[in-house]
């Protein structure tokens, strides 16, 4: 029987094989099956006993193959129960054949369902297996790689359809472009604060990566959690590729198969750097790659361990990461948008009436953290100070449904060529390079800016007023220099 | 004469011994030099630019803009290089192309405060690091108020530009007053703390310093004619307009004068290319 076993994010073919002999009875699981995998023992042996099947009384040794490859998780459980029945020939052998499965046994026989069962799903459809049993809940996952799933609640359903006795209800009809109603906060909650909002836009619009500065509860995380209400849906194959990761560690909520808004994810800077970029002992991926296609939020971005923050400079400038551990090598899809926010001190009073209590040298050793490197991967820099009183009492503002659209359709522009730099802005931005401290990467940074900036405005050409707000977003000097 | 790791030493008897400096109460028996620039600078028209070293974005943009207008019309800008104003008072020198001149609390060849080596390094191209101490001497609390003496000593003129009740500044200061020396203050909010020193000077009768051209003045030298750049944009004028009442935020701004944010944004822009204006944690204030 059939199987497969995840490698990061890659299905490896596993053969499930079980051999009964003569002897003592006992129960050997062989071929690098890990500890969660090696518990598939008791929970097969209740799960076929609680399914009033026989439980052979005979020396079983249940074969992982390839043998040399690492097993983990319980996700073997359904194949082997299977494999063991089909050799007590409980099971009619040959409908094994046509058949993958994946899934989690219950000690009542219920089958669970298990992550990366749209991987198995996959593996199974390259092998040309057209039938997949796995859990009732993973059958929508399933579905999405091209094979029919048999979605089970319980080990004897498996059994009655492999016997023939049985066949499940027809899967839910699947509407991938059915749009999940969006949780994210909406904007028009957000008083005042026009700098901020207006950077949020032309980060959406242009993907750019967005650094909120400013003394605490100026809503700089308010704004940034609303980040994702702005963004446009994801694209099938975009989808996809988000779906598989996100099954991958189970992320998925059942009855929702598809992925189909950018994710967003805020992990809390305590967060270790497995955790972030992917690893553990057979590589999983990180919140850098759960943020594929959508938004990773780094609320409290200098309290972020440095190797931590170094380590995201390989993604954001390649958008993949490569974890290679001693049990293998993956490489995980990351390509996000980075969003930040931060205090302008330690103590977080700077840029507050109230005044900032740091030393100098706290306020240095803070700023180091901070390396240019990694400054210079945030597009977006924006300072914002504390809003007087008046600008919270406004109201009206602007909903995230109509920003959406005007980023859509920015997008669109960008898409079918990027506007170019217009004869009235090139000798701005030469004189900006010459006043400002503006590197090399800086200043190409500006120009990208200024085309999201163009392609919001609707215009072919950047114009000399769109590449003065774009610089307008450049790093400040309070951030780098003491 | 030069000693065997290629400084240049002053001592009371050299001829380039700086006047104003074997003047003042207890003039150092040397001073060791480090850089490229003439130990004439030493005897040239100075004025030294102090301040306390946790400043505020106003006294760095005042530090700054003191340093280049002075070293742009002549004068030599000497500082500590301390944090805050005083590295501004450097920078803003460097950036108005006249000569600045960094006298230190230690060695020559230790760069104190670590982080300010690459600004060390640039003074040392066309101005001087000085010291009193010799080489290799680590920094020592204790020898920063001596070094104050030779910072106010050098020059005719001191400025303090913000300091705390009990700052180090107002010791450069006390200096200055007894070597008889001028000495501005710049005034500050009567409501911070970082001007309590400063306005406490003013009370005590240091010349207000409203304008660089007062010390430009007392030093006996000439205004240089900084070309007015002229604003591009209609909308620059107005967010100009704005801005000279009270320093304000993009959002601010966009209150106060109607226009929307984007065009706000490229205004100041606009204006901070054209030396107007200067932005810090995202407030902008006009500098001229």
């Amino acid at each position: 029987m059939l199987t497969y076993a995840l490698v990061g994010l890659e299905p490896r073919r596993v053969e499930v094989e079980a051999h009964l002999q003569k002897g003592v009875p006992s129960f050997a699981i062989v071929g690098l099956a890990d500890r969660a995998c090696q518990e598939a023992k008791e929970r097969v042996r209740s799960g076929i006993v609680s399914a009033e099947l026989e439980w052979p009384l005979r020396r079983i040794t249940v074969n992982l193959a390839p043998a040399a490859l690492r097993k983990e998780g319980s996700g073997f459980d359904l194949t082997i129960a299977l494999a063991i029945l089909a050799a007590s020939h409980q099971v009619p052998f040959g409908s094994l054949r046509a058949h993958a499965a994946v899934g989690e046994l219950a000690l009542d026989g219920r089958v669970r369902p298990v992550g990366g069962a749209l991987v198995v799903a996959e593996g199974a459809r390259r092998a040309g297996i057209e039938f997949v049993l796995c859990a009732a809940e993973s059958a929508g996952e399933v579905a999405l790689a091209g094979v029919d799933p048999v979605p089970v609640h319980h080990l004897a359903e498996a059994v009655a359809y492999m016997r023939g006795d049985w066949l499940p209800a027809s899967p839910p009809p699947l509407s991938p472009t059915g749009r999940v109603p969006v949780t994210c906060p909406d904007l028009a909650e957000v008083k005042g604060q026009r700098r901020g909002r207006r950077a949020l836009e032309i980060a959406a619009a242009g993907r750019h990566n967005l650094l909120l500065a400013g003394p605490p509860g100026t809503g700089k995380t308010m704004l940034a959690r609303r980040l994702p209400g702005i963004l446009p849906p994801l694209a099938r194959e975009e989808a996809l590729e988000v779906t598989r990761i996100h099954s991958v560690v189970g992320l998925l909520p059942s009855g929702q198969p598809l992925v189909a808004e950018p994710p967003f994810r805020a992990p809390h800077h305590s967060s270790s750097m497995p955790a972030i970029v992917g690893g553990g002992s057979g590589p999983s991926p990180g919140e850098a790659s759960l943020a594929h296609c959508g938004v990773l939020l780094l609320d409290e971005f200098p309290e972020f361990q440095r190797p931590v923050l170094e380590a995201l400079r390989q993604p954001l400038e390649d958008g993949v990461v490569s974890v290679a551990r001693a049990n293998g090598r993956a490489v995980f899809p990351a390509r996000f948008q980075l969003v930040a926010t931060m205090n302008l001190c330690p103590c977080g009073g700077r840029g507050d009436a109230a005044g900032c209590s740091c030393s100098a040298a706290r306020l240095a050793h803070f700023r180091e953290k901070l390396s240019r490197a990694l400054l210079d991967r945030f597009d977006l820099v924006v300072a914002m100070p504390r809003p007087r009183a008046v600008e919270l009492d406004g109201s009206g503002e602007e909903t995230s449904a109509l920003v959406r659209e005007r980023v859509q359709a920015a997008r669109v522009r960008l898409e079918a060529g990027p506007p170019r730099m217009g004869s009235e802005a090139r000798p701005l931005l030469t004189e900006a390079v010459e006043k400002l401290p503006l590197s090399g990467r800086g200043r190409a940074r500006v120009a990208r800016v200024a085309r999201t900036i163009a392609a919001l405005a609707g215009t072919e050409e950047i114009a000399r007023e769109h590449l003065a707000e774009a610089l307008s977003y450049r790093i400040p000097p309070e951030l780098t220099s003491t | 004469m030069k000693t065997d790791r290629g400084y240049r030493v002053l001592t009371r008897r050299s001829a380039d011994y700086p006047e104003l400096l074997a003047a003042i109460h207890d003039p150092p028996k040397q001073l060791y030099l480090r850089g490229d620039g003439s130990s004439r600078l030493l005897s040239c028209p100075a004025v030294t630019i102090v301040g306390t070293r946790s400043c505020s974005p106003y006294g760095a943009q005042v530090a700054r803009r003191l340093g280049r207008e002075l070293a742009a019309a002549g004068a030599v800008v000497i500082s500590g290089l301390a944090r805050g104003v005083d590295a501004e008072a450097h920078r803003g020198a460097l950036e108005g192309e006249g000569a600045t001149v960094a006298v230190l609390g230690c060695g020559i060849d230790r760069d104190y405060p670590r982080t300010h080596s690459a600004l060390a390094q640039r003074i040392a191209t066309s101005g001087l690091l000085v010291s009193e101490y010799e080489p290799g001497t680590e920094p020592a609390p204790w020898r920063f108020p001596a070094r104050n003496r030779i910072i106010a000593g050098l020059a005719k003129v001191t400025i303090i530009v913000e300091a705390r009740a009990r700052s180090g500044a107002l010791i450069t200061a006390d200096f200055a007053l007894e070597g008889g020396r001028e000495v501005f203050a710049v005034p500050g909010e009567i409501t911070s703390a970082l001007s309590r020193g400063t306005n406490e000077l003013l009370r005590l009768g240091a010349a207000p310093l409203v304008d660089p051209e007062d010390v430009i003045e007392a030093l006996g030298l000439e205004k240089a004619i900084a070309p007015r750049n002229v604003l591009r944009s209609e909308e620059a004028t107005r967010v100009r307009k704005f801005l000279a009442d009270q320093s304000a935020s993009v959002d601010e701004l966009i209150r106060s004068s109607g226009l929307a944010v984007n065009v706000v944004a490229a205004a100041l822009v606009e204006l901070e290319l054209a030396g107007e204006a200067v932005c810090a944690e995202g407030v902008y204030r006009l500098i001229r």
